[in-house]
């Protein structure tokens, strides 16, 4: 079955510094009651976006129109915690098509790509350079291809590459997903059952 | 290297199990491990059910499948409906898919409910050299068998109920010894907080970890789940640690585990599960058991942790980077860099969760507090990990002890653990749990965490504050 693809993009920038981002303040626990995919975006951060009274907390940057754009750009180790998927599915659902921190934590690099969502990883240097860039001009913008593998800094040019799996790449590009995949091998698990 | 030498080359316990499950392998793409059993519950299966309906597929495995209905249920009056509406909803999804679908359902009111790797473990579903995924990242717990366990979302639950296996990278390898004599009131749960502090929370991604050394080899099954249990909150995939005698006895007659001559066969091959001595570890830590005091987290990640007599670090020893995630952790937790934690006021206490709630936990703190009271203005819940437990636990006459010292004793759930049901620290209030995380909300909106061991959790009930341990018994 066909996911979002993912190829290009140049985009202005959401900064969130702060590291060890967890999938709890992504997506809190009470908001995992939904049985669909869908409308995870509304609680994106939720508890960071919203006091107890669900006033917007001013100062936030999901709150704030100073910042817009469809990357998403946090601190090191983004995605720390619980396993949930729908921290992926809250991101994309609210827009984003890319996260960019200096490390991701394993399960959640995993569940973006699942979902048509492109984590990529930077120095920590070029993450630092990134915020300085955005903090001091709101509209600098970031450029990431996919095919080349890299992203740039457009007020600057600076850039850098980064990695992905190739078969990972090849499915974002393409929109196939692991089932359509694993399904085609489906005789070699039957096989390996006899063993 | 050539082929030849890497052929008579040792290999690790996490390699032999990993290849021995391969269904094939391609230059370029993830292995496909096959899954030798899928744990699944109410909260991150729906979606997945939804996927394969829209392929038209059925489970592929059904009898290799098995659900629980855990993190979002009530721990008070399980016997009634669930009242509030959308975690109803859950359960009865789950109810509903796992009968069309035709999955064994240990739901609500069934005598193995209970915590996902709760009730693995004791039904003998977990065993040595196995595999198992579920859409939790705590499934790492049943690495204490000898087992390669790992928590996966929603897509890869999908992925394996429609082919029993999964694309996976191989990750790396890495060997964590304890080793020494634990002082007096420290257990296995400082023991990873411990290792967590020293690595980090980000210090183990990428890795699968073995834990080693003669403290390890010396703790009961309950306590090496408790450690492989938290092997995520340093990053890693998961966690484990070689069988030995230890785990056959516990494993051998439980409900599911081989019997007859199907338990000597499995037998034998678990005497194989070991890494060799030539094995090679991408990385290998080393820590003296001597060095544990019992610990404490003060901060919103589970890295964040100290021995409860040592001070709360000082903001200037971080760099700039840093120092703002840093201050920001104190702030929410409402502390003070470089100050003492110790006869720090609580209001709560939780004692359950995967990492806590097993019949040995619950013995540790009945033996604990039996002829103590709780501090006056203390809640303290007691959450069985199954009902199994819970039984044991009243067949024993803990539940007894626990009423007498003010602890009220519920129904098995994930509870305050994750706060997705009614079981939520208020905001601002400050509880002592024996769970996994201390995120900032995790327990419920703008609570605040002190992660610690069983004991330490009881020790707090009774006096009202952080206490160290080692002063009453
Ligand atoms: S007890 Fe907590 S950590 Fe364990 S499975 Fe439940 S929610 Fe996850």
């Amino acid at each position: 079955m066909a996911t979002k693809t993912f190829q290009y993009i140049q985009s202005g920038v959401v900064p969130i510094p702060t590291e060890n981002i967890d999938t709890d303040q992504i997506i809190p626990a009470r908001f995992l009651k939904a049985t669909t995919r869908e409308g995870f975006g509304n609680n994106l951060f939720r508890d960071w976006r919203y006091d107890s009274d669900n006033k917007p907390i001013t100062g936030f940057v999901l709150n704030d129109n100073t910042f817009s754009g469809k990357i998403l750009v946090g601190g090191k180790n983004f995605g720390c915690g619980s396993s949930r998927e729908h921290a992926a599915w809250a991101i994309s659902d609210y827009g984003f098509d890319v996260v960019v921190s200096s490390f991701f934590a394993d399960i959640f690099k995993g569940n973006a790509l699942n979902n048509g969502l492109l984590p990529v990883q930077v120095s920590e240097a070029f993450l630092q350079k990134i915020f300085a860039a955005v903090f001091n001009d709101p509209s600098t913008e970031l450029e990431v291809n996919l095919e080349k593998q890299t992203i740039t800094l457009l007020s600057t040019g600076e850039s850098e590459e980064f990695e992905i799996n190739p078969y990972k790449k090849a499915c974002l590009i393409n929109g196939y997903d692991d089932i359509d995949y694993i399904l085609s091998n489906i005789d070699k698990i039957e096989e390996y059952e006899k063993r | 290297m050539n082929l030849e030498e890497t052929k008579n080359m040792g290999k690790t316990l996490f390699d032999k199990i990993w290849d021995a499950h391969v269904v094939s392998t391609k230059e370029g793409f993830p292995d496909i491990l096959y899954i030798d059993t899928h744990f699944i519950h109410e909260v991150t299966s729906p979606q997945a059910f939804n996927g394969l309906r829209q392929r038209g597929i059925p489970v592929f495995r059904p009898k290799q499948t098995v659900a629980t209905a855990d993190h979002n249920v009530p721990t008070l009056h399980q016997d009634q409906p669930i009242k509030e509406e959308l975690s109803r909803l859950q359960v009865e999804m789950l109810t509903k898919n796992c009968a069309e679908f035709g999955i064994e359902l240990y739901g609500l009111g069934h005598p193995y409910q209970g915590i996902v790797h709760v009730i693995g473990p004791e039904l003998g579903i977990t065993r040595p050299g196995c595999t198992y995924v579920c859409g939790d990242s705590h499934t790492s717990t049943h690495g204490a068998f000898g087992a390669i366990a790992f928590g996966i979302g929603t897509s890869q639950v999908e992925q394996v109920m429609a082919t029993q296996c999964l694309l996976q990278q191989r990750p790396k390898r890495m060997k964590i010894e304890v080793n020494g004599q634990l002082q007096k009131g420290v257990g296995a749960k400082d023991i990873i907080l411990y290792i967590i502090s020293q690595i980090s929370a980000a210090g183990g991604t990428g890795y699968f970890v073995e834990y080693a050394g003669d403290t390890i080899r010396s703790l009961s099954m309950e306590g090496r789940m408790t450690i492989c249990n938290m092997s995520i909150e340093m990053g890693a995939r998961g966690g484990l640690i070689a069988p030995d005698q230890i785990t056959f006895d516990y494993v051998e007659g439980r409900e599911f585990a081989p019997k007859g001559d199907a338990w000597d066969k499995a037998l034998a091959y678990w005497k194989t599960l070991f890494s060799d001595d030539d094995a090679v570890f991408d990385k290998v830590y080393s820590f003296r058991a001597e060095d544990i005091a019992p610990m404490i987290t003060y901060g919103t990640n589970p890295g964040m942790g100290i021995g409860v007599d040592e001070k709360i670090p000082d903001a200037g020893q971080f760099s700039d980077q840093e120092q703002l995630s840093y201050k920001k952790a104190l702030q929410y937790m409402g502390l003070q860099d470089d100050t003492p934690i110790e006869g720090h006021p609580i209001d709560y206490v939780f004692i359950g969760s995967c990492t806590n709630s097993r019949i040995e936990d619950l013995r540790q703190v009945a033996e604990f507090i039996k002829g103590k009271k709780k501090a006056d203005d203390v809640t303290v819940w007691v959450v069985p990990g199954s009902k199994q437990v819970e039984q044991q636990a009243i067949k024993e006459g803990l539940d007894k002890v626990f009423e007498a010292a003010g602890f009220g004793l519920r129904e098995p759930g994930c509870s305050a653990c994750l706060g997705m049901n009614e079981d939520k620290i208020p905001a601002g209030k400050y509880c002592i749990s024996t769970s996994n995380r201390n995120f900032e909300g995790r327990q419920g909106p703008n609570s605040r965490t002190f992660l610690a061991s069983p004991l330490m959790a009881a020790a707090a009930a009774v006096t009202g504050k952080v206490t160290d341990i080692r002063e009453l018994i």
